[in-house]
């Protein structure tokens, strides 16, 4: 059998493993690919805790379910931004974006 | 005591899932990271798969490795440099992100060890019914339909919103 913290510890690396990612790319497209590591980290914990503390309702499949429709919306638009200020500027890098600044 | 089968699957899989979202965010070159992110997707399923949950992993395959990882590769061809790849994979602040992400990780590590439900065995769950349960659930007035058309909504909005983002601007603006 495995430990309930087995799941948690793994869980706990890859949110670390897409924190970094997230804080240290310089592409924008690459910094999206962290926030889908770090949603995915929090799925696995929902999961794990549905089936090791609450496995009688099934408010933690749910909950991942709306995990995965919040990624979905947020990956859309995020490159949806990505591509736009591509075609007006040519650049993908995060840093270099500044438009607004003055 | 020696490691059971299930054990032996975990450790492999949760392995593959961490080297590979350790390739993701250090790969220079974005299609390969793309592609390990899709291999990282899978080991995810897999650990869905360990804890019985079979349409969840069913639904990562198809969401996430179908529709957002195709879109991330998409993505990266439409916007490839045109000088080929990038001269740097991280900003100048990556010293301090390697920081910050092992001080989250030693964080949640220690919060656990001190957490007293950490060792509560599995329990036994009838799967064959876990997803009519899920289905019937997500439109019942009583339990989560209104979180449902939320998430309705708010994929309508994105799509519009991505539309009207990257679609076609004003004539002669191109």
């Amino acid at each position: 059998m495995i430990p309930l913290s087995w799941y948690l510890i793994v869980s706990a690396s890859l949110f670390s493993i897409g924190l970094f990612g997230v804080l240290a790319r310089k592409n924008a497209i690459a910094i999206l690919m962290g926030i889908e590591l770090m949603l995915n980290a929090v799925n696995i914990n929902l999961v794990a805790f549905w089936r090791y503390l609450t496995p009688e309702k099934i408010t933690g499949q749910v909950f991942a379910l709306m995990v995965f429709a919040v990624a979905a919306a947020e990956v859309a638009v995020g490159l949806a931004l990505v591509i736009s200020v591509y075609r007006r500027r040519e650049i993908v890098a995060a840093d270099e974006i500044d438009m607004l600044k003055w | 005591m020696p490691p059971t089968l299930m054990q032996i699957i975990f450790l492999i899989g949760s392995a593959i899932t961490l080297l590979a979202a350790l390739m993701v965010v250090t790969r220079r070159n974005l299609v390969h990271a793309a592609l390990f992110l899709i291999l990282t997707l899978f080991g995810i399923s897999v650990l869905f798969v360990l804890l019985e949950a079979g349409f969840l992993a069913v639904v990562q395959v198809v969401v996430y490795i179908g529709a957002i990882a195709i879109l991330m590769i998409m993505a990266v061809m439409v916007t490839r440099n045109v000088t080929g790849n990038e001269t740097r994979t991280f900003n100048k602040n990556y010293g301090l992100a390697i920081l910050i992400a092992l001080l989250v990780l030693s964080g949640l590590v220690v919060a656990l060890n001190h957490w007293p439900a950490l060792n509560t065995t599995t329990q036994d769950v009838d799967t064959s019914t876990v997803v009519k349960t899920l289905g019937q659930s997500m439109f019942t007035a009583e339990a989560f339909v209104i979180p449902t058309i939320i998430a309705s909504i708010l994929l309508l909005a994105a799509l519009i919103g991505a539309i009207v983002i990257a679609g076609p601007g004003k004539a002669g603006e191109e």
